[in-house]
């Protein structure tokens, strides 16, 4: 099964809605809901990132038998230190961001904690994929 | 402990959720930093939060968590009920701070994570 959603530049009001639909859609195949958390949990780490960071993107999901891929590919400033980003409590949110309640710097941490496999791939001026693997059994 | 003795226990009003008081809690967790809240694990605490925005509904439907106790008089919007009836969530608006709330709950016997 293969998934779309596309990610608007500062659309707070929205952010979620796609981790939403891929929640339902794990539920509805019957997924472990252990695993449907540690997937969300992830995914909606990226996608405020996305929205709060970028000028918009897009998330795909492919989901098979064994397996579950996202990516959340955005238009962006990039990441110039992916291993800066990546230590808990580094972070570059603007007030805005930290008036929803993230901005810590702890959601690139959280999401290696949940997913299998994770990589982040960053071009500053053109934008950051982000791409999780949590594995179903 | 049950929703119902708990929304009591803070004077706390029911917005949404109602069906669900009868169900028992052991653990809270109180905190207005949604990246906290999205780092629990499997122990499905009661959320206590003076953030009281879409995000707060958001975070809790993603970290599968059930109940939100808002603090400080803070009143959830129609799109926040909206998406927590939607999500079988139970809201509860309560006028404390969030350290009374929390020690009013721990003083009855509910249990913190950490």
């Amino acid at each position: 099964m293969h998934l779309e959603y596309t990610i608007i530049e500062g659309d707070f009001v929205n952010a979620g809605a796609a981790s939403s639909s891929i929640k339902k859609t794990l539920k509805q195949l019957n997924v472990n809901p252990s695993i449907i958390k540690r997937v969300v949990v992830a995914l909606y780490e990226a996608e405020v990132n996305a929205i709060a960071h970028a000028y918009g993107g897009i998330i795909t999901a492919d989901i098979d038998s064994n397996n579950i891929c996202i990516s959340v590919a955005d238009k962006g400033p990039g990441i110039p230190d992916i291993e800066w980003a990546m230590q808990e409590g580094n972070s570059t949110a603007s007030p805005e961001v930290r008036d929803m309640g993230f901005g810590a710097g702890m959601g690139l941490p959280n999401i290696k904690k949940n997913v299998d496999k994770l990589e982040v791939k960053s071009t500053v001026g053109v934008g950051t994929t982000v791409t999780m693997e949590v594995k179903i059994c | 402990m049950k929703l119902r003795d708990i929304a009591e226990l803070l004077n706390a009003k029911i917005v949404c959720g109602e069906s669900r008081l009868d169900e028992d809690f052991r653990y809270a967790f109180s905190s207005d930093l949604m990246s906290d809240v999205l780092t629990l694990e499997e122990h499905n605490p009661i959320i206590l939060s003076g953030l009281c925005n879409i995000q707060t509904i958001r975070t809790c439907e993603m970290g599968c968590l059930s109940a939100i106790i808002f603090v400080r008089k803070k009143k959830p919007t129609s799109d926040m009920i909206e998406l927590a009836e939607d999500n079988d969530m139970v809201l509860m608006e309560c006028d404390y701070s969030m350290f009374k709330a929390s020690g009013i709950l721990y003083q009855n016997g509910i249990e913190p994570i950490y």
